[in-house]
């Protein structure tokens, strides 16, 4: 089976040799896959900007030994409004090294496919800040790593939960705490993101929730891949 | 392993670090420098030296340059009250080609890349607004590539860096290329050239 076709999200593009790019693409059958788009960066290239990093695409590629090589594109999706808008690419863009990170080569995962169009699909609607932290608590549920936020990891107490060990991976009362602070929104908006009422957490865009759920949610990711999110931290820069 | 006398295998090492240069071709070089006539390779080990020595970035606009300033900002014919945003100093080149360009430019050396870390601290863009407060500019023309990467550097140009100056900011238009065919061009492309299509007659 030399040809082999798919949909995916292209994640992001390196420049090889004169004209070429190798292309990461997070596809729905085959998880994380490595092509060359050979020409692409020629103007008359048959591909165009239908491989442009975010686009959601259906690819036809050659399975070669080490890189596969990408024969036809369409797309799926563009993305007009996300391309536009500083913000949402930006935000785009931590999903995107998200995951590439936590993505697995050549093995498939539909849930995390499922999830992550599903976000590029909100962040092309708005620029709403509360994808990322849903985005990241979604990933970390997918990988086993979920924070326990029913009681304190401690003792038990279900009353004035007022901090999240990371590394502890839970939240902690009044008594025992350690870690980072944990509002009691910002808990209220992760425990609907676990229920499975993603829409009614996006909702609550106050600036407070906002911005302790981003940096909540950037070192919890930080603490799962071992490694500081390049993308956040370029994020920052704008503001 | 390698039965070769130690000046060749160290210029064959040296070579096959050029891009593009495997050790098999850095061989078929290394052997045909061994046949030319001296002078040959000494004026291409001299070409060498000399970029190396001689050229610098143009501390205006951070084209390549030999001296401080590079030849298109010293050049007193060029209108000074316009100037060209590119990546990379080859753009620069592409463009001059045209011949439809008679300002000046501005190198950023790259442009916003989030998923290899490059933001704008790290592109020429604080220089860029020196230069626009205190160079009497009346236009500034993004000529960023028409990628993901070089749209969002545009974008941010254009409303984060220049909205407070009373500068005119124009965008390269983008459509399709010339001598291709419609059904062959992505939805992108065709998109853009439909809105920035132009009246005939």
């Amino acid at each position: 089976m030399p040809h082999f076709r798919d949909d995916g999200v292209v994640i992001r593009t390196y420049k090889l040799g004169e004209a070429d790019r190798i292309v990461i693409i997070y596809t729905r059958g085959r998880g994380k896959i490595r092509a060359v788009a050979k020409g692409i960066r020629k103007t008359k290239s048959k591909f165009g900007a239908r491989l442009d990093p975010a686009s959601i695409v259906h690819i036809q590629c050659y399975e070669g030994r080490n890189l596969d090589i990408v024969t036809q594109v369409e797309s799926r999706e563009i993305f007009v409004d996300l391309r536009s808008n500083l913000d949402s690419f930006g935000r785009a863009a931590v999903l995107l090294e998200i995951v590439d990170q936590v993505a697995v080569e050549s093995e498939s995962n539909p849930a995390l496919y499922k999830l992550l169009t599903g976000a590029l699909a909100e962040l092309n609607r708005s620029a709403n800040p509360m994808v990322v932290p849903a985005f990241v608590a979604k990933v970390l549920a997918l990988e086993g790593v979920q924070p326990y936020l029913d009681a304190c990891v401690n003792c038990e107490a279900t009353e004035n939960i007022v901090a999240l060990d990371i590394s502890a991976g839970g939240v902690l009362c009044q008594d025992c705490r350690r870690g980072e602070p944990l509002s009691h929104e910002a808990r209220q908006a992760l425990l609907l993101v676990f229920d499975g009422q993603v829409r009614a957490a996006l909702e609550m865009t106050s600036e407070k929730v906002v911005n302790e759920l981003e940096g909540l949610s950037a070192r919890m990711i930080e603490q799962h891949i071992e490694r500081r999110l390049r993308t956040s931290d370029v994020l920052q820069q704008f503001h | 392993m390698s039965s070769y006398a130690k000046p060749v295998e160290i210029l064959i090492d040296e070579l096959g670090r050029l891009p593009g240069i495997g050790p098999k071709s850095a061989q078929r070089i290394a052997f045909h420098l061994l046949k030319v006539d001296p002078i040959d390779a000494r004026r291409l080990s001299e070409a060498i030296s000399d970029v190396k020595e001689k050229v610098s970035f143009c501390e205006r606009c951070f084209n390549i340059s030999e001296g401080a300033e590079c030849t298109i900002c010293n050049n007193p014919q060029r209108d000074q009250h316009v100037i060209c945003v590119v990546e990379e100093p080859k753009d620069i080149a592409a463009l001059e080609k045209t011949g439809s360009f008679k300002g000046r430019y501005h190198v950023l050396l790259g442009a916003i890349n989030h998923l290899e870390g490059i933001g704008p601290d790290q592109l020429k863009i604080k220089e860029l607004v020196l230069r626009v407060a205190s160079e009497d500019i009346t236009e500034v023309i993004l000529c960023t590539n028409p990628n993901i990467e070089g749209e969002i550097t545009a974008s941010y140009l254009a409303t984060k860096v220049l909205a407070d100056f009373d500068v005119k900011v124009s965008r390269l238009a983008s459509g399709l290329p010339v001598g291709g065919d419609l059904e062959y061009a992505d939805e992108l492309t065709l998109g853009r050239a439909l809105e920035g299509r132009q009246t005939v007659g």
